[in-house]
């Protein structure tokens, strides 16, 4: 089991032909994951090469439309890298079409179109990733985004964070355990899966044993989920939290990651956390061991 | 990024949003010359700084003549605001104001979509206001697929609780509003306040406009509204070469590919430099995933700039990037840099290919670098040299 993604997914990318997709297109496929098509209007009725996990030729066709590549392939999942500029686009024509599953890679999309996304996806079948995200990975199964397969593979964590680069760091520290499904949901200021959806399907997950939450500064989403898990989450969580060091008023990288005032700070999101008996790690190790300490104890 | 209150008078005057005749000058000739422009009667100064209660600290003051303007503008040009210089002032039309307003529209994060606020009680503190007395502070969510139509516009006059006679004129003004934070893509449009003057009009006195940056693209206007001369030199020049920089107060200069993993190295670094005399983070410097030779010497190049960096912690993950690519960068930069390069640099590496990335920067032996092996255990290496050098 898992979350959002396994063996059976079927995955297409929208923005196959570009640079970062082809190149992720690659490394998916590398990973084992099933990718059975792209979608480029313009270049509709081609193909494109690749290499499977076992070195063999892949041939994927490249469609006009989300909804044609759906019908063709049976695809459920599909993976954006289209600019920022098109990605307003390229989200609606796959909720449109009834996708799944939709993560959105692509930094830098204008928060207006996304929160135009949300607002077009409610009531509709399909859950979104992201955008500003990593995507998501079940180890072993499938990889839907950039997140490297190489780190670790299956195992009994987990794993939710804002960040990708703190979400390769914490599966690299907990490399010996291995994770269930490790999801990063982005660092914009609206995102489609925020940590309490991930918390509750790792809930529901019984191959979950543990959960490491990973949250940044800026907004409430993690004393949200902080609230989420007083009432509904069972099993262990740990937490961690970049941010403590940021300067009020300065976005840090993420579209999302400012201090507003005196909210959002780091400090707020640990004390929160703890407040319901999260334990927070200080530093990405520190974090590492508390949850070692749990798996070892179960 | 914030606006200057004359620049989102600007942007309102554009949507048609009625506001005040306004001129902005930097020294108390130009202000004297705003003042005649503007009919030569009674104006207001108005400091232009980005921060709240610059009323209250003198920064806003009034003229009755071009003379007096000049004078006016003499004194607060040059002021400190909470830390914030005024090298501008805005020379505005006077007003006669009957009535004080409150309106704004953001994005509320939470609720993932937008929020319009509305009140009666205009001209205070809003944040104040919002938790003393909640019921005079209108609060109306805005759906970002339909915006404030002429429906939404007309439930938030009504919530607000305004005359009947001047509902549908502020409803106007509203709707206006709105079209601002649609076409320029803003995060925040506030008017506080929102006046009817001793005519009836409703006007837009004092505006706070934020925009949002990742929508730059398709608003090639947007780059001439950034305060150049406000921006710290470094962030200047890192600016210019693409990086994603902070300037902060500290001795330990700061590398790393990822906006987390950068935020949670500043932090691991701080707490690594409570054991070596308070050394803190110099900046944030997320080089991204492409760490060529290029862009690490230009990262490089920006952090042996600050004066108060006396060492560099490298704290890189390989996930997509390899490390060896990162270990090139990192030779190349030092060999770009020649003699300029004089503070020690802590380098972790770890992912992708680390071995290989390890064994350039041994065998190149730099005898400025130092692997680490951990990111807690560089942090800790990091803070100590720079508490040492310092």
């Amino acid at each position: 089991m898992s979350i959002y993604l396994n063996k059976d997914s079927k995955i297409i990318v929208q923005g196959i032909t570009g640079g970062m997709g082809a190149k992720h297109t690659a490394l998916m496929l590398d990973s084992g994951a099933t990718i059975v098509g792209g979608v480029n209007a313009r270049k509709a009725g081609t193909t494109v090469q690749h290499k499977d996990h076992d070195g063999n030729d892949v041939t994927l066709p490249v469609f006009g439309t989300v909804k044609e590549a759906m019908a063709e392939t049976g695809a459920d999942v599909s993976v954006v890298f289209v600019p920022p500029a098109f990605t307003k686009d390229a989200a609606i024509e796959a909720i449109d079409a009834g996708i799944g599953l939709l993560v959105v890679i692509t930094e830098g999309v204008p928060v207006q179109d996304t929160a135009e996304v949300w607002s077009y996806l409610q009531g509709k079948e399909t859950r979104m990733i992201g955008p500003n995200c990593p995507g998501i990975i079940t180890p072993g199964e499938s990889l839907a985004g950039i997140t490297p397969h190489t780190i670790t593979g299956k195992g009994p964590i987990g794993l939710v964070s804002k960040s990708g680069t703190l979400t390769y760091q914490m599966m690299y520290e907990l490399k010996d355990f291995g994770f269930s499904t490790a999801i990063g949901i982005g660092g914009d200021p609206i995102v489609g899966t925020t940590h309490i959806d991930a918390l509750e399907a790792f809930e529901n997950d019984p191959e979950t044993k543990a959960i490491v939450m990973i949250g940044e500064i800026g907004g409430d989403a993690e004393e949200r989920a902080a609230a989420y898990i007083k009432e509904h989450v069972t099993k262990p969580v740990v937490g961690y939290v970049a941010g403590f060091t940021a300067p009020e008023g300065k976005t840090m990288g993420h579209a999302g990651a400012i201090v507003s005032g005196s909210s959002g700070t780091a400090a707020a999101k640990k004390e929160a956390l703890e407040a319901v008996g999260v334990k927070v790690g200080k530093t990405p190790s520190e974090t590492a061991d508390l949850m070692r300490e749990i798996l070892q104890s179960l | 990024m914030d606006l200057f209150e004359y620049q989102a008078r600007d942007i309102f005057e554009k949507h048609g949003v009625p506001v005040l005749g306004g001129v902005v000058a930097t020294t108390p000739e130009e202000a004297r010359e705003g003042a005649e422009k503007l009919g030569g009667g009674t104006v207001v100064v108005k400091a232009q700084v980005k921060t709240g209660g610059r009323g209250k600290a003198g920064g806003v003051k009034l003229a009755h003549s071009p003379e007096e303007t000049a004078a006016k503008a003499g004194e607060i040009l040059g002021m400190d605001i909470k830390g914030h210089t005024v090298h501008r002032v805005m020379v505005a039309q006077g007003a006669k104001i009957a009535e004080e307003f409150y309106f704004s529209v953001l994005l509320d994060r939470s609720n993932r979509n937008y929020l319009a606020m509305c009140s009666v009680e205009g001209g205070v503190e809003i944040e104040q206001l919002a938790v003393e007395r909640p019921e005079a502070l209108a609060r109306i969510a805005v759906d970002p697929a339909v915006g404030i139509d002429e429906a939404k516009a007309a439930e938030i006059v009504d919530a607000a609780g305004f005359a009947d006679d001047i509902k549908g004129k502020v409803a106007d003004v509203i709707r206006g509003l709105w079209a601002v934070f649609k076409a320029e893509d803003a995060t925040l449009v506030e008017v506080n306040p929102l006046v009817k003057t001793e005519d009836g009009e409703i006007v837009a006195l004092d505006g706070k406009v934020t925009l949002d940056e990742n929508a730059g693209f398709r608003h090639a206007d947007h780059a001439e509204l950034e305060d150049s001369a406000a921006a710290d030199p470094l962030e200047a020049k890192a600016k210019e070469n693409d990086l994603n920089y902070v300037k902060l107060d500290g001795e330990v200069g700061i590398i790393g590919n990822g906006a987390g993993l950068v935020m949670s190295t500043l932090d691991v670094v701080a707490y690594a430099g409570e054991k070596h005399g308070g050394v803190k983070p110099a900046n944030f410097l997320d080089i991204g995933g492409g760490a060529n030779a290029k862009v690490m010497a230009n990262g490089l190049d920006v952090i042996l700039g600050d004066e108060q960096v006396k060492a560099v912690f490298v704290n890189v993950f390989g996930g997509i990037t390899a490390c060896d690519e990162v270990a090139n960068g990192i030779v190349g930069a030092l060999d770009l840099l020649g003699d300029t390069a004089t503070k020690p640099l802590v380098v972790r590496l770890d992912g992708n290919n680390v071995e290989l990335g390890r064994q350039i920067l041994t065998e190149r032996n730099h005898p400025l670098v130092t692997l680490a092996d951990t990111m807690d255990g560089g942090a800790d290496l990091a803070a100590a040299k720079a508490a040492a050098a310092a």
